[in-house]
């Protein structure tokens, strides 16, 4: 098992090693000379060939390809992404207090989720075909159609404004959480559940619900342990979700004014600002790959089909 | 006297309105072992299954069991769920399918037990472990602690049998017990089967398409298809003097099956390789 989870991190290495580059490939590719972003983010009046020339040498632009990633690359590790093109902060002052609220907000939205997926997966496999199982999915299908900002600009029109119970935007008390998650949660709720619920039902066919059944053990039970087999295959999805979460969290964090990545990010991206956008893909490149890790490390632990396979 | 007494037992689809099983009556006596043979899909698991109420719940079903002289179907779930295991105790074709995967046995078979018993775990164990032994399981506190794929088909259906032997249950419904077992193992298996009678002096529903395996260890036999009974009586009758053309049937293919083998085994088969 130790050697599993041992080997599980090394993978993680040569992995992000490769997304790095893959990242620092893709913003050179972009068409615009980064030099000449840098000096128009700078509001340079004339931007002359020396100028240009002169930028790139300050940036480290004129050297190879190769060379330029790898001291891109060294300085990453110790967390140093470079500076803004547009303040000039360094990068990762920027990043990390946005990375953080992100973060928060996407915990709490994930707890939020899974507890609910697990709930109304549960209810739904249970009642299966019944009343309550058919208005859940209903109601979670209407709900989950509808476009999360409008849903968002709704709920702040009535609750915040209307009836002002709660603050429109910012990140000031507990209070902000409680529209933002409410909204994350409903859009991917409404999807999990489903997963959850399928599982369940599949569970629920099997032979040893029978056996179990037939030696005359509580329904509690019987679900306790449909539960456990049920949700080998949701861990895995609710890994996978996080970093979703944590990189689609942009749309609410807007309306809402989150000051988090998702706002950073669309202001880098509005001006070109490569050294934020780099570091922001990298970031999320990096959650998925620790994530996923993680998911199959709870899934081995949990399933000892494929703990004694390891 | 009779110990279960299954009267116009009828069950059908409620989606389809098929009728799976169409007024079937049978009874078991006491300390006998009732064979119920037939094809797949005919309606022998729903009628075990029907005894137990553990059919799905699309499932449903009229007519009178009595267990005891009382009808189950006048019984509330939980006074079933307290027959179930106690009274009435199921062994299952797949062992491989029948313990929740994510679970070592010994989870299984204590939180049955302490469904019925007010027994230590020390106790559970104990008893256990003498059951498990005496279906000649070797190690039975480390089996305990194993998971189903870690141990084999044959192992699991015998684990089965040293259960029903501790919650010594008045009923054993067997549902194809030996279908997924190699022969060899197919005969430890009815060994047990053939000592757990003896030693508890239970009654016992045995469903099997093996016909080899019916001879072996029933009294009477019932066959079914297409959801109904077509013929019945005691094993010996029936294998001898069948009267049901679809019996006929089933014992004649099983006689040119065995005839085919006997051959070989006198050595016609030498004869054609020289």
């Amino acid at each position: 098992m130790a050697s599993y989870i041992l080997r599980r991190i090394l993978i993680m290495i040569p992995l992000l090693i490769i997304i790095s580059f893959v990242t620092f490939v893709l913003i050179n590719l972009s068409p615009l000379d980064p030099a000449e972003v840098v000096l128009q983010s700078q509001g340079v009046p004339q931007i002359t060939d020396q100028l240009i020339a002169e930028t790139k040498e300050e940036f480290g632009m004129d050297k190879p390809f190769l060379v330029q990633y790898f001291h891109w690359f060294i300085s990453c590790l110790q967390l140093d992404f470079g500076h803004s093109y547009v303040t000039g902060k360094p990068v990762w002052s920027l990043i990390g207090p946005a990375f953080l609220n992100t973060l928060k907000l996407t915990v709490v939205s994930s707890v939020a989720i899974i507890a609910l997926s697990i709930l109304l997966g549960v209810i739904c496999a249970v009642r299966e075909g019944k009343m309550i199982d058919k208005s859940i999915r209903g109601v979670s299908f209407f709900l989950t159609a509808m476009p999360s900002y409008w849903l968002a600009s709704l709920m702040i029109l009535y609750i915040s404004v209307k009836l002002n119970l709660l603050p429109t935007s910012g990140m000031n008390s507990f209070k902000s959480y409680i529209l933002p998650v409410a909204i994350i949660t409903i859009s991917y709720a409404g999807i999990y559940f489903r997963n959850v619920r399928t599982s369940m039902i599949n569970n629920l066919n099997e032979d040893y619900v029978l056996y179990g059944r037939a030696c005359g053990l509580s329904e509690k039970k019987i679900t306790i342990h449909i539960l456990r087999n049920s949700l080998q295959v949701a861990i895995s999805i609710f890994g996978m979700a996080v970093p979703i979460i944590l990189g689609s969290t942009v749309v609410i964090e807007n309306v809402f004014a989150w000051p988090g990545l998702g706002s950073l990010s669309i202001q880098a991206i509005l001006s070109r600002d490569f050294p934020i956008i780099q570091a922001y893909v990298l970031v999320l490149a990096t959650a998925f790959v620790i994530f996923n890790t993680l998911s199959d490390i709870v899934n081995a632990v949990m399933n000892p089909k494929l703990r004694s396979n390891l | 006297m009779n110990l279960l007494e299954v009267n116009n037992l009828k069950v059908w689809d409620v989606n389809t309105g098929k009728e799976i099983i169409v007024n079937s009556s049978f009874h078991l006596k006491q300390n006998s072992c009732l064979a119920i043979v037939g094809e797949s899909g005919s309606g022998k698991s729903v009628t075990c299954r029907a005894i137990m109420k553990l059919n799905k719940s699309y499932l449903r079903q009229s007519g009178e069991i009595l267990f005891k002289g009382k009808n189950i179907h006048d019984l509330s779930e939980k006074e079933m769920r307290k027959k179930r295991g106690k009274n009435l105790c199921m062994i299952l074709q797949n062992g491989m399918s029948a313990f929740d995967p994510s679970c070592v046995i010994g989870i299984h078979l204590r939180e049955t037990l302490a469904e019925h018993f007010n027994w230590s775990k020390k106790e559970m164990s104990g008893r256990m472990k003498s059951a498990m032994e005496s279906v000649m399981l070797k190690n039975p506190l480390e089996i305990m602690n194993k998971y189903p794929h870690q141990l084999s088909g044959g192992m699991l259906q015998r684990i089965m049998i040293a259960l029903a032997i501790v919650l010594e249950p008045d009923i054993i419904i067997a549902d194809e017990p030996t279908t997924a077992l190699d022969a060899i193992s197919q005969y430890e298996v009815i060994e047990q089967f053939k000592k757990l009678r003896e030693r508890l002096g239970c009654s016992m529903i045995f469903i099997s398409h093996d016909l080899a395996v019916v001879k072996n260890i029933a009294d009477e036999v019932l066959v079914m298809k297409d959801g109904e009974i077509v013929e019945r009586g005691k094993t010996a009758e029936v294998f001898s003097e069948p009267q049901h053309d679809y019996t006929k049937y089933l014992v004649s293919t099983r006689q040119v099956l065995s005839n085919h083998f006997n051959r070989i085994m006198e050595g016609e088969a030498v004869v054609v390789n020289s």
